[in-house]
């Protein structure tokens, strides 16, 4: 075979693979919103769900989702910045750094499931937290900060060094250089890799069965005093997210239209994380042409 | 590449004031000796040039000049500026770097617009006022003969410069500091001959005000805009002369054979 022949054919089984996968991905997409959207009305995603009678909604869980999200990203960003600026930055060649990395790795391995059952046992019960926002926003800090310190190092570290010797060279310290100079060269990639992690986490179920909990009482959404029990704010509260409930509906459900549920409510999840991604692509390459003002 | 003795030197007197000077200059990347015993002084308002074959340490040499060897490479010796030892650890590198600035061989301007590329570090230095902010941009920018073609633009990203534009902005940038001296690490290897023709008018320009260091690779720009040159080799400073001198009258083997293209 000459070399063009193996050119088409490699090019051939490529395009093969890559097409099997959106295939499968339109599939997979279409199914779940063919199914979902015609149930998604607004009154499905503004009334509080019902045990046993149908009819009922998913405000409380599209709120809880999105609190614990923010929760969450306001718990794991900072640690995930300073963790990606020392690792990147400042950490030194040798093996102590290694073994940091190769810890952050295995534990971004870990099964989500895992991080739930230990979040239970720590926070739960150890550490008497209950059953709440708070748990479930440590746990999916767990769940998540591997990966997003990963990102933030990995962004750094993609702004050239010339960048860095320039600041060193006008004088400034290597303090100022990391915050004013590279950290604004790396936001782009941060800004999309957080997005992403933000998709990751609305999506999460298995981490926060055993730690948000699997309830969703009712919350009253006029009183923003976060230390009432009542409110909707208060982060000691049990909080059923979305996808929690999709599983739980799926198992031990009695409504009459839990099938309806499960595909509305799985609809809506995937519609919020598909902006998450879209979102991300958007901002990023914005942020990107704001910066090297490149159309 | 043929052998030559290393040991034997000739370097130049500068009867002229001097800007820094280097004593027993010594650098180590680990166990490898990079620059060997190296004692020069470099004149004020002058353009020294650096030249030698790639790898002989130019660039080892100039980054010792303002520090940016720390955390890099070991650097021994002592380097005089103004009556202080300025590679004594007790230094502030930062207020050094300030008086002695750097311009890379690849373009850096950082991904900001053309004004905050120049006044970021202004600021940073404690400078506030406006109008002084705005009379530095403008008068770097021409010194750096940048002026004219960005004047319109200076809230533009410095990113979307050209290679050659891009360079003079990192110019610019390091004489907004006014420092006393400027150092250049093959400042126009990456550029068009138009652009290196600019950047060397520039420097012309600026030996007024400042001393320059330059390293470069090529032996005509070296000749055509230095008042001194060092020739290096293998880490050692085998020569030391004015530039007329380097070039027609070389004292040593090596720098013959070097100048004439003989060399290895
Ligand atoms: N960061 C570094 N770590 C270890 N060794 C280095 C480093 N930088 C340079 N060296 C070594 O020091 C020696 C001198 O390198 P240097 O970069 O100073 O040469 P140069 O004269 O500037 O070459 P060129 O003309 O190619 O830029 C070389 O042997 C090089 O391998
Ligand atoms: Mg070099």
């Amino acid at each position: 075979m000459n070399a063009k022949k193996i050119d088409h054919l490699a090019t051939g089984v490529i395009y093969t693979l890559v097409i099997s996968v959106i295939v499968i991905l339109i599939a997979i997409l279409g199914y779940i919103l063919f199914n979902g959207v015609p149930d998604i009305s607004w009154h499905f995603l503004t009334s509080a769900a019902q045990s046993f009678s149908a009819g009922g909604g998913i405000r409380d869980q599209l709120f809880n989702s999105l609190y614990l999200l923010i929760l969450t990203i306001i718990v794991s960003l900072p640690i995930g910045l300073g963790a990606g600026i020392y690792l990147s930055e400042y950490a030194p060649n040798n093996w102590t750094t290694e073994l940091i990395r190769t810890s952050v790795e295995v534990l971004s391995s870990l099964p989500s499931v895992v991080v739930g059952l230990f979040g239970y046992l720590l926070f739960v019960i150890k550490l008497n937290l209950g059953f709440s926002i708070l748990s479930g926003a440590i746990a999916l800090t767990f769940f998540n900060l591997p990966l997003l310190t990963r990102n933030i190092e990995e962004s750094l570290r993609g702004v050239p060094d010339l960048q860095r010797e320039a600041g060193m060279s006008l004088g400034l310290s290597s303090w100022k250089t990391t915050t004013k100079i590279v950290l604004p060269a790396a936001l782009p990639g941060i800004l999309t890799g957080l997005i992403l992690s933000a998709g990751r986490i609305f999506g999460e179920a298995a981490a926060l069965i055993y730690t948000a909990g699997q309830s969703a009482p009712t919350v009253d959404y006029t009183n923003w005093n976060i230390f009432s029990t009542t409110s909707f704010l208060n982060p000691m509260r049990p909080a059923e997210t979305l996808a929690v409930h999709i599983w739980k509906v799926n198992t031990e459900s009695v409504t009459p239209d839990a099938h309806l549920i499960s595909s509305a409510s799985s609809a809506v999840l995937i519609i919020v994380i598909l902006i998450f991604n879209l979102g991300a692509r958007f901002l990023g390459n914005k942020l990107y042409n704001k910066i090297t003002a490149s159309k | 590449m043929k052998e030559y003795n290393l040991t034997d030197s000739y370097i130049t007197d500068i009867t002229e004031k001097k800007a820094l000077s280097t004593d027993n200059l010594q650098v180590y990347y680990g166990d490898n000796h990079a620059i060997f015993d190296a004692n020069l002084n470099f004149p004020r308002y002058k353009i020294t040039a650096l030249i030698g074959a790639s790898g002989c340490g130019k660039s080892t040499f100039l980054r010792c000049l303002n520090r940016m060897n720390d955390k890099v490479a070991r650097v021994d010796g002592e380097i005089m500026y103004r009556n202080t030892d300025i590679n004594s650890s007790k230094i502030n590198v930062y207020e050094v770097r300030k008086h002695i600035g750097m311009v890379f061989q690849r373009p850096n301007p950082f991904a900001k617009s053309i004004k905050e590329n120049i006044i970021f570090a202004l600021k940073n230095a404690g400078i506030n006022q406006k109008d002084e902010l705005e009379e530095r941009l403008e008068q770097s920018l021409k010194s750096a003969a940048l002026w004219d073609e960005v004047k319109d633009n200076l809230n533009k990203s410095a990113l979307a410069l050209s290679g050659g534009q891009q360079q003079r902005l990192c110019i610019a940038r390091s004489i907004a500091m006014k420092p006393d001296i400027l150092l250049l690490d093959e400042p126009a290897s990456a550029l068009d001959p138009i652009s290196t023709s600019k950047i060397e008018e520039t420097l012309q320009t600026l030996k007024k005000d400042y001393s320059i260091i330059i390293v470069t690779h090529n032996l005509q720009q070296a000749s055509r805009i230095s008042d001194y040159t060092a020739f290096l080799h293998l880490g050692h400073i085998i020569e030391y002369n004015s530039t007329v001198n380097v070039f027609t009258h070389p004292k040593m083997r090596p720098t013959e054979d070097y100048v004439s293209g003989n060399f290895g």
